[in-house]
């Protein structure tokens, strides 16, 4: 029953794009001046894309809920941007960067948005480097690479450790350029709450300004989503303390379909959980497992006594240390993708072999390098990492080694969008992270950076103007119409709801509740079982959450409690879809893992024949079963061959 | 260049050249003062005290030091006033990241004090060199031609008949010293001639400078106070 | 390593319900705080507290908690982002503190940040210094290749150390003029550094500038404590670059 319509042009691969471009409409500037389109969310995605309709002659009006777009939590990535540029010769190509996120992605992505991902990629160091950001340098002064987990060529390009911040204050400044020429106007601290629909058309957005409460209209001719993804749904991940997926939950309940919410990636070197109090964890970037070597104790007498703190890791001897990445997969070792490393330590884990008081982590050891290298060498490499552990943790890493834990860490599910971004709602985009397309059921380390920004810079404002070029005899849009009356009403009355129930329990209790749930049985390792309980749970959860929140503070002022009431309403729903897309994807593939689909010995097991879709849900009410959609993957390009790291 | 003037920047370069300038007349003040104590007998100092009373050129430059005074005076009152608008409301902890007394955070108080000791330094010689007159200043000494003062005379009364003064000109040598500790290399800074390499030189050689010369001035009293 | 538990500290906290309204410091008491937690986590402990008591808890900027959004803004004990350096409030453990202490918490204090409630601060003003200028002019696409202008690794690192900040304002909050010249000075020396930068580089110095004192921040006065303040360490060798540029703009005029 697919009335999916991913609207994939025809012809070869290579050039679908090119072919596209040459064949969607495109507005005049002087019907551009007269078109209105919001932005909601400032990351890479947000910013560039704001800041390239800015330029193109739109009026843009972009909204963020931090207290100023360079906030958003792209700048967090620290590692780099993939970009098939083939700088160092070493035989890259667009095909070979397509095939790599392909492969990655373990078959799960639509083929024609990631090759077309990997064709615009060399544009955006292009681009951002005209920005001045300052990309490390080779002596000759030519760009420099380094490799990344999962490929054989070396294409990421890094600003130090703080990629994703430079990028950011790249797109941040190109956004600034256009606020500054009044093509942009910046909205910050003001979060969307619901889109509005006329006549079955996206036409603008209902916010609430956190600073006094105010609920506001906004009317466009467009609506663009770059609002990042779910992770928060765990409660503990390592995305920042206000992200959600309310604007895209929002979407879905207006029609818009949402793809794969099961894909989520679990990043396997995070500082551990250290009690109940823990409010974030911590990323240590992957490239520490370059040089680190991952262990526990052979023995679980030694294991118990690290746990009650008798010993500590230095007094094991190296034959009583269990290298069980390298035990397991001899080839890759402790270079093993995401995925596959973040299991092994849960399974070592939940076997007893847990080295911290809670019995969840698991020891990076640096001595071995040390050893071999010379403090020096990986004090270079990892000065400002071991810098950054030892002060969140007090251990150094030089002498004693890291402990680790996998934590959640990215959303490859997201709103369903077809080939030009557009959700299932016309006039609707998601672009980065928001979206589902580009990483298939895995995401390749360096490749979230390039693709907020090849959504922003250079795909979005060509497709959205094959969208809009049907729309220029619209004129403004009136917000005092009833569709953005009722809106608003819904949005008030909502807010309301929550603001009266007066409970006992704050909402960081139901969302802790909530994390525990989606971690046991939607995280790392999932099964039907569990998964029919965590839906069980999850509705329970949600009928206490509803009737016994506490929101204190007031409606009409800044409220951190309301805000995140809300956030976690709308996760509680968006756990309960991850459940149920999980349950109904009866394989293992990239970051979704069933127990029920293993190899004999116990690895991840993709299963070609039922799972080579897209689920796409479809929201059908409020306490009603969504009905999934299939969008199938066709792949004509590469050939489908089971991952094996052994 | 009207706009200049407003700038934040733009006031902190008259204060840094000013500035600079300052300490180049405070070296030739020091040289000239320290002959005080090569000579108990003054015929030094009484020579240099008329060279620099009469010489033209010291004429023209008298009035522009004036002016440099002025500027760095009043230009620092309407810097601090417009910094101190910058922050309507303060800290209940206080700052404690930088000591309470370093000259960086007091320069405001430090060149005020400056100030005073300035007014009483004008008070005790210029004003009676130049306007008032004083009977030691035509006291009789050693070499003395027609028309010169006995200079020496009025500043060696004061040190060695006051103690007072000769702790006050001490505490004025320090504070000036610490003034410059500061000023020094923070007028470069402000002017632009500075960097991360320059940083550390420059701000050994304000302490250079600002030993020198604190030190130099307080020798002086110093001098008076211990031999006689 | 099991972490401390401190049993009893006094948080002195800044409380202002909005922006007109006078503010007053209020001492809370907190309870078996692990020395391993956070300062934010103190707070979100605290704040529990203060919902289960049916009070209004005290709000505060955060989000990444990881040190680079630059969110967290919080006067500690007379320090901003805490006694720790080199790190942003989220990275301040409670290893910094000892039981039975009182520690007082106040908001950014500048006039260009007013106060919107308690901790939080508003910092628009550095969008508005950005948005005058801290950009290079050039639309998506027509650029050349990222490899045509050759960048000397000196500079391109020099221009990186400037680029580091995170704007959260530190600098403002401890320099005794609220000066934002490090602010200022790391976005222009960064572009300053770098060939793509150079060719606006007066109109962007002068018109920051010009900016950052239509906004009522104070003047430099090269006291140092912005870089002993910074959590990304920047340090003032910029601010004299700053100057530089600015001054060579000015009398180019």
């Amino acid at each position: 029953m697919s009335n999916i319509d991913s609207k994939i042009p025809e012809g070869p691969l290579a050039e679908k794009w090119s072919r596209h471009k040459a064949a969607i409409r495109v507005v005049s500037p002087a019907n551009k001046r007269k078109l209105d389109i919001i932005v909601v969310g400032t990351g890479l995605a947000g910013a560039s894309a704001a800041a390239s309709l800015g330029e193109l002659g739109y009026n843009v009006k972009a909204f963020c809920y931090q207290d100023s777009p360079r906030r958003a939590h792209s700048i967090a990535a620290q590692g780099g941007i993939n970009a098939a540029k083939n700088y160092q010769n070493d035989n890259d190509s667009v095909y070979r960067l397509f095939y790599d996120t392909i492969k990655g992605g373990d078959y799960r992505a639509r083929e024609a948005n990631t090759y077309r991902l990997a064709e615009v990629s060399p544009n955006i160091i292009d681009q951002c480097v005209a920005q001045g950001v300052p990309f490390a340098r080779e002596y000759g002064g030519t760009l420099a690479n380094r490799s990344f987990g999962g490929v054989l060529v070396s294409r990421t390009f890094y600003a130090r450790g703080q990629t994703g911040q430079q990028l950011l204050l790249g797109a941040y400044s190109a956004l600034n350029r256009q606020i500054d020429a009044g093509s942009v106007e910046m909205y910050a601290r003001h979060e969307m709450l619901d889109v509005v629909l006329v006549d079955g058309k996206a036409r603008g957005i209902i916010v609430r300004d956190l600073t006094n409460g105010e609920i506001k209209r906004f009317g466009a001719h467009a609506v663009v989503m770059a609002t990042g993804g779910y992770g928060n749904v765990f409660f503990l991940s390592t995305n920042a303390m206000g992200s959600n997926g309310s604007a895209a939950w929002q979407a879905y309940k207006k029609g818009a379909y949402f793809s794969n919410p099961c894909y989520v990636q679990i990043h396997p070197t995070c500082i551990p959980v250290h009690g109940s109090q823990q409010s974030k964890l911590t990323l240590m970037s992957e490239s520490l497992r370059n040089d680190g070597r991952v262990w526990v104790p052979k023995k679980k007498e030694d294991a118990e006594r690290l746990r009650k703190g008798e010993i500590s890791a230095v007094d094991i001897k190296d034959e009583d240390r269990d290298f069980y990445l390298e035990r397991r997969y001899p080839s890759y070792g402790n270079l093993v993708p995401r995925d596959v490393a973040s299991r092994a330590a849960k399974e070592r884990c939940d076997a007893g072999f847990g080295v911290n008081a809670e019995g969840k982590a698991v020891f990076l050891d640096f001595k071995y390098a040390i050893e071999r290298l010379g403090r020096e060498t990986i004090e270079k490499r990892y000065g400002n990492l071991f810098q950054m552990y030892e002060k969140i943790t007090d251990v150094d890493p030089y002498t004693h080694p890291m402990q680790i834990y996998p934590a959640i860490h990215y959303a490859m599910g997201g709103t369903w969008v077809d080939y030009n971004l557009m959700t299932s709602i016309p006039g609707l985009y998601a672009i980065g992270e928001a979206n589902f397309s580009d990483h298939g059921a895995n995401r390749l380390g360096a490749s979230a950076l390039m693709q907020g920004l090849a959504d922003g810079y250079f795909i979005l404002p060509y497709t959205i103007g094959d969208y809009l070029a049907g729309e220029i005899m619209v004129p403004k849009i009136d917000t005092n119409t009833p569709e953005f009356d009722e809106a608003e009403k819904n949005v008030t009355g909502r807010l309301e709801k929550l603001y009266n129930i007066k409970g006992d329990q704050p909402v960081d209790y139901f969302h802790k509740k909530l994390g525990h749930i989606m971690w046991e049985y939607v995280g790392m390792s999932r099964n039907e079982e569990g998964l029919k309980k965590a839906i069980e749970e999850i509705a329970e959860l949600k009928k206490e959450f509803w009737s016994n929140v506490r929101v204190p503070g007031e409606m009409n002022n800044i409220n951190p409690e309301l805000e995140k009431a809300g956030r976690l309403a709308d996760f509680l729903d968006i756990g309960d879809l991850m459940a149920r897309d999980a349950l109904n994807r009866n394989e293992s593939c990239g970051g979704h893992f069933r127990e029920e689909s293993v190899t004999e010995d116990g690895e991840a097991k993709r299963n070609d024949e039922i799972g080579c879709y897209a689920s796409a849900w479809e929201f059908q009410g409020e306490d009603k079963e969504p009905v999934m959609h299939r969008e199938e993957l066709v792949f004509e390009n590469v050939k489908l061959t089971q991952r094996s790291y052994k | 260049m009207s706009s200049f003037m407003k700038a934040s920047i733009g006031r902190k370069f008259f204060m840094s050249l000013t500035g600079l300038f300052l300490i180049i007349f405070l070296f030739v003040h020091l040289t000239l003062n320290l002959l005080l104590t090569f000579d108990d007998s003054g015929v030094l100092f009484n020579e240099a005290a008329h060279f620099m009373a009469t010489n033209p050129i010291i004429k023209i430059m008298e009035p522009i030091l004036a002016l440099g005074f002025i500027i760095h005076i009043i230009w620092s009152g309407w810097i601090t006033l417009e910094n101190m608008k910058a922050r309507p409301k303060g800290y209940q902890a206080g700052d404690n990241l930088l000591k309470w007394y370093a000259p960086a955070k007091n320069m405001f108080i430090l060149g005020g004090m400056v100030l005073i000791f300035l007014i009483i330094h004008l008070f005790n010689f210029y004003v009676k060199m130049r306007f008032t007159g004083d009977p030691l200043l035509n006291q009789p000494g050693p070499g003395l031609e027609d028309g010169v003062h006995n200079s020496y005379a009025l500043v060696a009364n004061l040190f060695i008949h006051y103690p007072v003064y000769d702790i006050i000109y001490i505490l004025g040598g320090i504070l000036v010293g610490l003034h410059i500790s500061h000023g020094f290399w923070s007028a470069f800074q402000t002017i632009g001639l500075n960097n991360s390499k320059w940083m550390i030189r420059l701000k050994f050689l304000a302490h250079l400078v600002a030993f020198l010369i604190g030190a130099g001035f307080a020798y002086i009293p110093l001098y008076f106070l211990i031999k006689f | 390593m099991a972490d401390k538990i401190l049993k009893k500290i006094y948080v002195k906290v800044w409380r202002q319900n909005n922006p007109s309204e006078k503010g007053r410091f209020e001492t809370y008491e907190v309870e078996n705080v692990s020395q391993g937690s956070s300062f934010l986590e103190m707070i979100d402990i605290l704040n529990d507290q203060l919902i289960r008591e049916g009070k209004d808890p005290i709000a505060f900027d955060h989000d990444c908690r990881e040190g680079i959004c630059g969110m967290c803004s919080m006067y500690i004990n007379g320090h901003a982002h805490g006694p720790d350096s080199e790190i942003t409030t989220c990275q301040l453990h409670m290893r910094r503190f000892e039981d039975g202490e009182t520690i007082t918490v106040e908001p950014w204090r500048a006039g260009a940040f007013p106060v919107i409630k308690d901790l939080i601060v508003d910092r628009t003003a550095f969008d508005k210094i950005q948005q005058a200028g801290g950009y290079v002019s050039v639309n998506t696409g027509g650029v050349p290749d990222g490899n045509t202008i050759p960048i000397s690794q000196v500079d391109a690192e020099e221009a990186m150390d400037a680029a580091a900040c995170i704007g959260c304002g530190a600098c403002v909050a401890t320099c005794k003029n609220s000066s934002a010249m490090l602010f200022v000075a790391a976005k222009v020396s960064q572009f300053a550094k770098l060939p793509q930068g150079k060719v606006e580089a007066k109109r962007r110095a002068k018109a920051m500038v010009a900016k950052m004192d239509e906004l009522g921040f104070g003047g430099c006065t090269n006291t140092g404590a912005c870089e002993l303040a910074c959590p990304k360490n920047i340090s003032i060798s910029h601010i004299a670059r700053l100057n530089r540029e600015y001054l060579k703009a000015k009398f180019s005029d």
